[in-house]
């Protein structure tokens, strides 16, 4: 399978299905695991690094799991390419600045990757659209126990699997949601929620993870700890705090639409004429107003068909994904003019934001909720 | 410079705290300061407060020059990065590493997946166990005959454990 496949093809994920899918984007599980006996990828000197590539590499690509994969060395992949992947959460930012000695290996819908000599020497992760956390261990699971009957991996009685951080010692497992939580931040109620969250050992992060600030309402959250309880427990305890935050955000907007419709009415009309509009957009503003539309299509204020072109404008306008479309590099001007055509032939053919549909909901409470609660 | 509970975020939050003529500084990323509930630092002796009891002491002494045999890695190394060299790093430094994990996890013991193979070895342990306890009840009960018994399937379980490790 072809880098220019990857592109095309838009991935499982993004497709916006699964339980909860309108606050809910993904779930994601990844398992980290190392060989025994072997350094550590950041202290392993190239030679070791690239043996142990060769030796991990055929196993993961003759996984049933992987069949018509995209493999590729970390070295012949371009900066774009790396970036493009970065953004559709398939390698992580660590992984993209690595070169000879790693690879990446992912199956054509792209719900499982597995990156070869990341900060360990195999990190694995499945991900699914909407929460799904526990589907999207249970292939990652299979996956690790048939590459465990191959591969020697560092395990001790006491420590379980051992990584390159202490920090995911154990499990070697780290289990995140992101979450779009407009009525949250609205409301302001967005940093009640992250303390809460943080003080019960969960972490609460920006887009692309650790140190990642938060743009588009989009936050993502997962476990802090892997030693000492077990992945399902993790998973389930995780799940449990996600609905709950789930149910916040629902009541958020409920309280929007009664007590402060026209602040959001106002937000929504904004959003939509500075998208429908503007010439010349940062990514961080394209998100940020991107995330009000998909708060509209939520409340009714767009018809429903609305939504996977707004969900895909998420993904479209990112750096990589722009540069890579137009098939060349842009400067960041160039890429702002860009982004905002792009937005606006898109929303072309865009209705106008019906608020009156807003105001229906608020009379209806009781069948918002169950309409969104599905 | 990296955070002293996690070893992984750049530390943003910096204590410092004399006490009885000492000076203990803790290195912390924001999430782990909040985490702590880090807002007033006073009347603690805050490292052993934060990263469990005695690990001021191994933060003074990190700069130690203990090596791993394996594959060379130092404290001093561990200190910088926040990362291990290998799998046989957790035994090297497994004493300092004790700590630092108590304060970072919910347990200080794995209690999820094994390995086939580990799950092959926990089994043939239990076995061992009670074949042990069995062997020393019949040789105190004098019944030897037994006693032959159980220690002829003591060596070939013992030969398997071996093997399978």
């Amino acid at each position: 399978m072809k880098f220019s496949s990857v592109i095309s093809t838009g991935g499982e994920w993004l497709r916006g299905e699964g339980p909860h899918h309108q606050i809910v984007i993904s779930s994601r599980v990844r398992l980290a695991r190392n060989l025994r006996n072997r350094s550590f990828p950041g202290w392993a000197k190239k030679a070791e690094r690239t043996a142990i590539l060769e030796l991990i590499k055929p196993r993961v690509e003759e996984l049933p799991e992987m069949q018509d994969s995209f493999s590729e060395l970390l070295q012949d992949l371009s900066a774009l390419e790396k970036q493009v992947l970065v953004e559709r959460h398939l390698i992580s930012r660590e992984h993209a600045a690595k070169g000879v000695g790693s690879a990446v290996v992912m199956n054509r819908r792209q719900t499982l990757s597995i990156m070869v000599n990341e900060e360990d020497h195999l990190r694995m992760q499945s991900i699914r659209s909407g929460l799904q956390l526990k589907q999207a261990f249970k292939l990652v699971d299979k996956v690790d126990s048939a590459l465990e009957s191959k591969l020697e991996f560092a395990y001790d009685q006491r420590l379980g699997y051992l990584t390159a951080c202490p920090t995911n010692v154990g499990t070697g497992m780290r289990a995140s949601a992101m979450l779009h939580l407009p009525g949250l931040v609205l409301s302001e109620l967005i940093n009640q929620v992250i303390q809460a969250v943080s003080k019960i050992g969960l972490a609460v992060r920006g887009l692309y993870g650790e140190g990642t600030e938060a743009m588009g309402n989009l936050f993502q959250i997962s476990n802090q700890t892997t030693l000492g309880e077990k992945e399902d427990e993790i998973i389930s305890r995780l799940s449990k705090v996600i609905e709950t935050i789930i149910e916040k955000e629902h009541d958020a907007r409920q309280v929007l639409i009664q007590k402060k419709s026209n602040t959001l009415s106002d937000q929504i009309g904004r959003a939509y004429g500075v998208l429908t509009f503007a010439h010349a957009m940062t990514s961080k503003e394209a998100l940020n107003l991107l995330s009000i539309i998909k708060l509209g299509v939520d409340l009714g204020a767009f018809p429903e068909d609305r939504r996977l072109p707004i969900d895909e404008l998420f993904i479209d306008t990112q750096p990589a994904h722009l540069q890579k479309s137009s098939q060349q590099k842009l400067s960041a001007e160039e890429r702002d003019h860009l982004r905002a055509q792009i937005i606006r032939d898109r929303l072309k053919v865009f209705p106008k934001p019906d608020i009156s549909k807003l105001a229906n909901e608020s009379d209806n409470g009781s069948s918002f909720r169950a309409s969104n609660n599905e | 410079m990296l955070c002293d509970v996690c070893k992984c975020n750049d530390a943003t939050v910096f204590l410092t705290q004399i006490l009885e003529g000492k000076m203990q500084k803790v290195n912390m990323c924001d999430a782990c300061s909040k985490e702590k509930g880090v807002q007033d630092p006073t009347g603690f002796a805050l490292a052993d407060l934060l990263l469990g009891i005695g690990a001021a002491e191994e933060i003074e002494k990190g700069a130690s020059t203990q090596k791993c045999p394996v594959c060379g890695y130092t404290q001093a190394d561990f200190k910088k990065t926040g990362r291990l060299g290998c799998s046989t790093c957790y035994v090297t430094f497994g004493e300092g590493l004790n700590n630092l994990l108590k304060a970072m996890h919910k347990g200080t013991e794995h209690v999820g997946k094994l390995p086939q193979r580990a799950h092959r070895t926990v089994e043939l342990n239990d076995k061992m166990r009670t074949l042990t306890e069995s062997l020393q009840k019949a040789v105190a009960e004098e019944n030897y005959e037994t006693a032959a018994s159980l220690r002829d399937q003591i060596k070939q379980l013992e030969h398997e454990l071996a093997s399978s490790s």
